[in-house]
């Protein structure tokens, strides 16, 4: 019964579920323990002043549990909480976490990073900020004391600004259809530098530029799941034992292979012209296809499947 | 302070640092006791895109494969990365991170990094300079923010009147070196009145052994509880208890 209970949760939409659902049904029955919970009532000081409610976990829950056995850290972002943003809190939580793993082998040597978020809060900006800066700072001494920091993106708010750049950080990033990363967010592009340089009105445009798949078949995310919180489980289980070392041969490699991503598609203005020049068979299909289908090109394109993070 | 002037008073016994395309520089300059200072950076607040990024990266990580201990300084007045649809197709978070993973890299073998923030240094731009370095400097007139409060307001919906008024109470949000020095984002301003090269060696022997910024911002009660939480955090991951 249990099997099937577990089952039926795996099949679960990911983009769907609050983070508190996707930690209980991506780890193992029970298995979960949340530090600093909701019950010790550690809410932002901040956003009183914005006349703003605050939440008991400031939309980030950290904790640790397993995955099919295997010890891990997780941390899980609420994007339906203030878009999942960057804090004081919310982001102190997520240093404190990492700082742990980073000094205690005893600790799980792996962290799941549950990203759904658009960034840095604005109405706490430099804390969200500094915090970005310091969970970056912090994933990178984690790696570099052998911890696999895996991130999970597939939520409603994606990955941008600070998450962005949080989850490039990482040994690896798995990503959904649905899911999507960035930097300056789309609406925020077209505010600054007008429609024509970015509709962000349009879905196709912004999925084809943010999205799961682009990101997969350019090198941008190491793998593709399909939205379910089993496909989530099994990339992470996956990853957590391929993750690069982080020293100066990884990083040689990235930059040997974002430099060749800039020479080959750096003159590319579309999405499907990228794909094209990558070699995929039939660029305008990709958005339609299912996700088996997808798979199958990507296994296809070179590059796609790589240690350098 | 003029970047020409910035660098006379870091490098009275001399530098020599190049202009590249894209608002880059890079170089070298020299300290009084005849040791190298590498020198990498972005001026003219110019954005930060791909094609600014990858020489900057490539040059770190030239200078941790050719080993030693010399000190890195970014020196940066970015009005942060580059808004274009073209360079987030091309995985600009990648790219960004790229460079913050290099800086902070060359920091674990050794080379203190240092940030010196004379102009601008905004959002992703920031994270990947700025904010990546051991121990980040200003300069009076520095503006380091994460956003402007114009597009504050707009993305927020907030009146920018009802921003100003409230930024006169915290730290917290506002752009500016005040703000981000109260927050431990800066660790110091130094005195353009006072040779660089002295405050530029004293902040070399003082260098944080780990990354006291949280500390600092609870210190001067920019950010009162983060260091705390993460503290606490940590301690109930590591199964110790409090009293």
């Amino acid at each position: 019964m249990t099997d099937m209970r577990h089952i039926e949760a795996g099949s679960v939409s990911w983009f769907l579920s609050t983070a508190r659902e996707r930690l209980t049904r991506l780890l193992d029955q029970g298995s979960f323990t949340e530090f600093l919970p909701p019950t010790e009532r550690v809410q932002s000081p901040h956003l009183a002043l914005f006349d703003l409610p605050a939440a008991f976990d400031d939309g980030m829950i950290v904790g640790r549990g397993r995955l099919e056995g295997r010890d891990v850290l997780v941390a899980g972002q609420e994007g339906q909480f203030m878009g999942g943003t960057f804090a004081e809190v919310s982001g102190a939580k997520l240093v404190g976490l990492l700082r742990a793993a980073r000094d205690d082998a005893k600790l799980p040597r792996t962290v799941l990073l549950l990203l759904d978020s658009g960034g840095v809060r604005l109405q706490e900006a430099n804390a969200g900020e500094l915090a970005v800066a310091e969970v970056m700072r912090a994933i990178v001494e984690a790696r570099a004391a052998g911890v696999a920091v895996i991130a999970l993106v597939g939520g409603r708010a994606g990955a941008f600004g600070g998450a962005g750049l949080t989850a490039a950080t990482c040994s690896a990033i798995a990503i959904s259809e649905q899911g999507r990363t960035g930097v300056t967010g789309p609406e925020v592009i077209e505010t600054n530098k007008g429609v024509e340089e970015f509709d962000s009105q349009d879905k196709a445009l912004v999925w084809s530029v943010t999205g799961g798949r682009t990101r997969r078949l350019i090198g941008g995310a190491d793998a593709y799941v399909d939205d379910s919180i089993a496909g989530f489980r099994g990339a992470a289980l996956a990853l957590m034992d391929r993750a690069p070392t982080f020293d100066l041969a990884t990083l040689k490699a990235e930059q040997a292979r974002l430099a060749v991503r800039a020479e080959r598609l750096g003159a590319c203005n579309a999405s499907t012209e990228m794909w094209a020049t990558l070699g995929v068979p039939d660029p305008q299909a990709i958005g339609n296809m299912d996700d088996n289908a997808f798979r199958a090109v990507v296994a296809g394109v070179e590059g796609t499947d790589h240690d350098a993070r | 302070m003029t970047l020409d002037e910035i660098l006379d008073s870091l490098f009275p016994a001399g530098h020599v640092i190049a202009r590249h395309a894209d608002h880059l520089f890079l170089g070298t300059g020299k300290r009084a006791d005849g040791g190298t200072v590498e020198v990498i950076g972005i001026t003219d607040g110019e954005a930060l895109g791909i094609t600014g990024i990858l020489p900057l990266a490539d040059r770190v990580l030239d200078i941790i494969a050719a080993g030693g201990t010399a000190p890195i300084l970014v020196v940066v007045d970015t009005q942060g990365q580059l808004m274009s649809r073209h360079d987030e197709m091309l995985g600009l978070n990648e790219y960004l991170a790229h460079l913050a993973k290099c800086l902070l890299l060359a920091s674990r073998s050794g080379h203190p990094t240092v940030g010196l923030n004379y102009g601008k240094a905004a959002a992703g731009a920031f994270l990947a300079t700025a904010g990546a370095t051991d121990i980040l400097i200003g300069l009076p007139g520095a503006e380091p923010a994460v956003m402007d409060l114009p597009s504050m307001a707009r993305v927020t919906k907030l009146p920018q009147a009802k921003l100003e008024e409230l930024s006169k109470t915290t730290p917290v949000f506002a752009p500016g070196l005040a703000s981000m020095t109260a927050v431990g984002a800066v660790s110091e301003v130094w005195d353009p009145a006072k040779p660089l090269a002295d405050q530029f060696e004293a902040t070399l022997a003082a260098m944080p052994a780990h990354d006291v910024r949280d500390t600092l911002g609870a210190a001067r009660g920019g950010r009162p509880v983060a260091a705390q939480i993460a503290r606490r955090v940590a301690d109930q991951a590591c199964g110790v208890h409090h009293a």
